[in-house]
């Protein structure tokens, strides 16, 4: 929806009164989109999947206690006061979602792609997870057992996915540019 | 809550649709409504639940088609309303004046009588101790509460009733069910819970499919044998 839409001229409308009345000032809204278009996104958990492929003591913390393990990196951005970090193997493969809202662990990946917000990813993931994979070009075999994450509470997930083939020479930061936003939530295979 | 919101298993919404190169706001208006949420809403309050719970309250159709950051925006004028911040025909006035149209659609649905949220939080964050002992251990079966509540909750309807494992204990939380109304911050344990998709969805279930959801003591009754 553009600036012309209902919701945007609504929001210009409620953010004019909020700061005529001294309540908000557009300098803190700014800040605040500045910190989310800039310093906050999926390069913070591919870091954290890089270092957790290369550092098998790290991988270990990491799956244990997410939140203690990225904690090193002081990342901005909230939304992992608990974060699980949970494993895909040649048997298991997990994927996140948030069905009553659109929960997503900011801090390391960013705010959430539209399509992750969207009614059909959030209604269909749960009931038809092998299909709605299918669409995103996974193919796994019924012996994959799904693990559905339906982050329900305040917990946030991210999926450690698989280490590419070929990737065992490549230094750590090659390493995290092949991680994708995608296959931290869980809807890609890296390859 | 019986809302829109609540759409794990729901079917018609169709293939999911996906952009490359995705920027973080589709307009500058998105911006501004994570912006105005993120630094407390100028005075609509920073109980999380509660702004949840405002989100699931505004109008269905605007939930499905004002995207989420109309979602939000709805939330968002709801709680500055019901706090009594700005009136919702002051806000209607300055956007007839911006350019709206009076035919449409207003997600906000403020209530004429709004619980009083009055949040204080005990602690940062939303992690609590509970005096009471854990009463599941990993590996119990549980079966989730049979029928919804009318306010917020985050037991969602597909897995009412259902029988599922106890597979983590996240230790003690504030309980959302009680905060988003301002009855306290009431903290309780919370718990991963596995069920299998043929007990949620049937025999039409996918084969070797598992979902796992969070849930607080509250919704878990012990299953016996």
């Amino acid at each position: 929806m553009d600036d012309h839409s209902a919701p945007a001229i609504r929001a210009e409308a409620i953010e004019s009164l909020l700061i005529e009345k001294g309540l908000i000032s557009a300098a803190e809204i700014d800040e605040v989109v500045e910190r989310y278009n800039d310093r906050i996104g999926p390069l913070n958990g591919a870091r954290v999947v890089a270092l957790a492929w290369r550092d098998p003591e790290f991988k270990r913390a990491l799956l244990e206690d997410g939140t203690a393990a990225i904690a090193r990196f002081a990342f901005e951005g909230g939304q992992t006061e608990k974060l699980v970090v949970v494993e895909n193997t040649d048997r298991v493969h997990n994927v996140v979602v948030c069905t009553l809202c659109s929960c997503y662990p900011w801090s390391v990946l960013g705010l959430p792609p539209r399509w992750y917000k969207d009614p059909a990813y959030r209604s269909r993931i749960v009931r038809e997870p092998r299909r709605v994979l299918r669409e995103f070009g996974l193919e796994l075999g019924d012996e994959v057992e799904i693990r559905v994450w339906d982050s329900s509470a305040e917990v946030r997930y991210m999926v450690l996915p698989q280490q590419p083939a070929g990737a065992a020479r490549d230094s750590e930061a090659e390493l995290s540019a092949r991680v994708t936003r995608d296959s931290m939530i869980g809807v890609e295979v890296l390859r | 809550m019986d809302g829109i919101h609540d759409l794990g298993g729901k079917e018609g919404f169709g293939a999911i649709e996906r952009e490359v190169d995705e920027p973080a706001f589709h307009a500058r208006w998105e911006a501004r409504v994570l912006g105005m949420n993120l630094t407390g809403g100028g005075g609509a309050g920073r109980n999380v639940d509660h702004s949840r719970h405002a989100i699931e309250r505004i109008d269905p159709a605007a939930y499905l088609t004002q995207g989420y950051y109309g979602r939000w925006l709805g939330g968002l004028e709801i709680r500055i309303v019901e706090a009594g911040v700005l009136d919702t025909a002051s806000i209607t006035r300055r956007a007839l004046e911006l350019g709206a149209s009076p035919n449409d659609l207003i997600a906000a649905r403020p209530s004429a009588h709004p619980d009083r949220i009055d949040y204080r939080p005990a602690e940062d964050g939303n992690r609590r101790g509970v005096q009471r002992e854990a009463r599941f251990v990993v590996g119990a079966r549980v079966r989730t509460r049979a029928h919804g509540v009318p306010g917020h909750t985050r037991l969602p309807a597909y897995a009412r009733g259902r029988v599922g494992i106890v597979t983590a204990r996240h230790g003690g939380w504030v309980y959302p069910d009680s905060n988003a109304h301002g009855h306290g911050e009431d903290p309780q344990h919370l718990y991963a819970v596995a069920f299998d998709g043929r007990e949620l969805w049937g025999d039409g279930a996918e084969p070797n499919v598992v979902v796992h959801l969070d849930l607080f003591e509250p919704y878990l009754e012990p299953l016996d044998g």
